[in-house]
């Protein structure tokens, strides 16, 4: 459900209702909107935003590990529409065990290499990715360095 | 007739067997040690004679977990990363990095500062453009550029090193203003500088601009086209070499950049020499933004009036009991920072920098993401170089003004 204080701005109440379930939750805050989208509605929405509500950039893709919290990660999306210089914040909840995650590429193409450090740095897959492969550490590295459970110095330290 | 394991490359044709006919491909490796890459850049370039048919950038040798060591230092500590990353524009990275941080602890930063912080911001787009133009001219055999270049550059890091004592890790930017008292003397040191500055880029004009090996290098090269680019997520003169007039920091003002009389160049060419053009002309914006800044420079505090957050004079440190308290505090443990996330974003010389800033309340921050202009700009080589000729492939990385730093984090 869309909080009621945010029913005002344009972007959250066209995402409304394009699909009333899409969106659990939000906030308007430091002047930056952000929408919480349900898991499996997340290609949905962003194909709706880039198409119809013109937000045809997609400024960055990255997570935020709530370890131990359940769902522990966080996939955020910046997006950003020229036009009329708006951003919006996209959030996503994953689960911990095996977290997996529709990929954007087909919205767009940028997410590709986003999407690439998100997998390679939290572990966390994304689905129909055409090429989800380590993109900054070595093929045979052990673990996910920016969980919250990776020691700072290392595995081995 | 026996593969020999390496793909495109046939092993050695015993008796009369015809030697393979069709097309025949050589994979070449490109860097990580090469000069033109500007840092550890490797490409797969998979060639069909001189023709490129596919590119596999391979980036990540200089990850370093910046984004990781960030969650371990409190917050003023953290800035001294910031530097890092893009070690080309340290003072841009400062700028993101304050800026997202005093969003969330909503100070209000004197007008002194703000305008030393675009002075500076201005000068390091300045420093980066010029490093640019330089290798990038060196890169396509225009030797001499290079020298007039960083002849130049020599006298931004020296001003950059009597403000901060450093030439090019400055921090010199903090949360809440800037970390000492601008030098004495500055004015002069810098207006001699801005005052030489536009015959200068000049001559680098009559170096190249008309220079007919430099119109044969550059024109018509490395052609990608705006949908494809936005689509692939670059950003900064590039777009605005295709024509797209966008730039932070005339959609989403920050430091004060509103006050300031400047213009965003764009060209429609869409290829290396049109980027060249853009980044000349950004270089005149900047040294026009520096003039205003300096002849304009409002006085008063260069930090703000926050004693949680910002390091009290020596003097009053020595003398009150108060500032001794704030002083220790936030020496030893820094400054807690409200919970919440922002996204901050400037124009970095490469395009836009976006800090992700999530504060869970405690002095050091929760999360990090650093949206680099580099990482977003490098993604587009394959589209910009398949199907075209190995020779022109240094010029369209050149034009792309990439950091490895920035890139890999």
């Amino acid at each position: 459900m869309l909080p009621d204080n945010l029913r005002d701005r344009a972007v959250a109440a066209a995402v409304e209702a394009f699909d009333a379930d899409a969106v659990t939750g939000g906030k308007f805050e430091f002047n930056e909107l952000t929408l919480e989208i349900a898991i499996g509605k997340i290609v949905s929405v962003c194909g709706f935003l880039k198409f119809d509500q013109k937000f045809i950039r997609l400024s960055s893709v990255t997570a935020v590990d709530r370890y131990p919290a359940e769902p522990r990660f966080e996939v955020v999306y910046h997006l950003h529409n020229i036009e009329q210089n708006l951003r919006v914040r996209l959030k996503c909840r994953v689960r911990g065990e095996d977290p997996a995650i529709e990929s954007v590429t087909p919205v767009w193409r940028s997410a590709g290499w986003y999407e690439r450090e998100v997998f390679d740095l939290f572990g966390i897959r994304f689905v129909n990715h055409p090429d989800l492969r380590r993109i900054m550490l070595p093929d045979d590295w052990e673990g996910h360095p920016l969980r919250k459970d990776y020691p700072i110095a290392g595995p081995r330290a | 007739m026996s593969e020999s394991g390496i793909p495109g490359i046939t092993a050695t044709v015993e008796g009369d067997e015809p030697i393979q006919t069709g097309p025949r491909r050589m994979v070449l490796n490109m860097g990580p040690q090469h000069p033109s890459t500007h840092g550890v850049l490797r490409l797969l370039l998979e060639l069909d004679g001189e023709t490129i048919m596919k590119c596999q950038p391979d980036i990540g040798y200089l990850h370093t977990g910046i984004e990781k060591e960030f969650e371990v230092k409190n917050y003023q500590q953290a800035v001294t990363l910031t530097d890092r990353v893009d070690y080309l524009a340290p003072l841009s990275m400062n700028l993101g990095w304050c800026l997202a941080a005093e969003k969330l602890l909503a100070l209000e930063i004197p007008a002194h500062a703000q305008w030393m912080r675009v002075m500076l911001t201005e000068l390091t787009r300045l420093n980066s453009h010029l490093v640019w133009l330089g290798t990038h001219a060196i890169d396509i055999g225009a030797m001499s550029v290079f020298l007039y270049c960083f002849r130049e550059r020599e006298d931004i890091l020296r001003i950059f090193e009597m403000f901060s004592g450093q030439r090019m890790m400055t921090s010199y930017f903090r949360i809440g203003g800037l970390a000492l008292e601008p030098p004495r003397g500055w004015q002069q040191r810098v207006k001699k500088f801005i005052d030489g500055f536009p015959s200068k880029v000049d001559e680098y004009e009559n170096l190249l601009t008309n220079n007919p090996i430099w119109i044969g290098r550059t024109q018509g090269i490395g052609f990608i086209s705006l949908e494809d680019m936005l689509d692939l997520g670059v950003t900064g003169p590039m777009l605005r070499a295709a024509g797209l007039q966008l730039d932070a920091r005339k959609t989403a003002p920050y430091t004060s950049y509103e006050k300031f009389d400047f213009e965003v160049p764009t060209r429609t060419e869409n290829d290396v020499f049109a980027r060249y053009q853009v980044r000349i002309e950004e270089m005149r914006q900047s040294s026009r933004i520096i003039r205003q800044a300096m002849e304009g420079m409002p006085a008063g505090p260069w930090k703000a009036d926050a004693p949680h957050v910002v390091l009290p004079d020596r003097e009053k440190m020595k003398t009150q009991m108060e500032a001794l308290i704030y002083h220790f505090k936030i020496v030893t443990e820094g400054f807690r920072v409200p919970e919440g996330e922002v996204f901050q974003t400037i124009e970095s010389p490469r395009g836009e920098l976006g800090f992700y800033l999530v504060s869970d309340g405690t002095s050091k921050p929760y999360r990090v993401h650093m949206r680099t202009p580099s990482f977003g700009n490098l993604q587009a080589v394959p589209k910009m170089v398949e199907g075209t000729l190995i020779a022109d492939v240094i010029a369209s990385i050149g034009s792309m003004d990439f950091v490895l730093g920035d890139t890999d984090r």
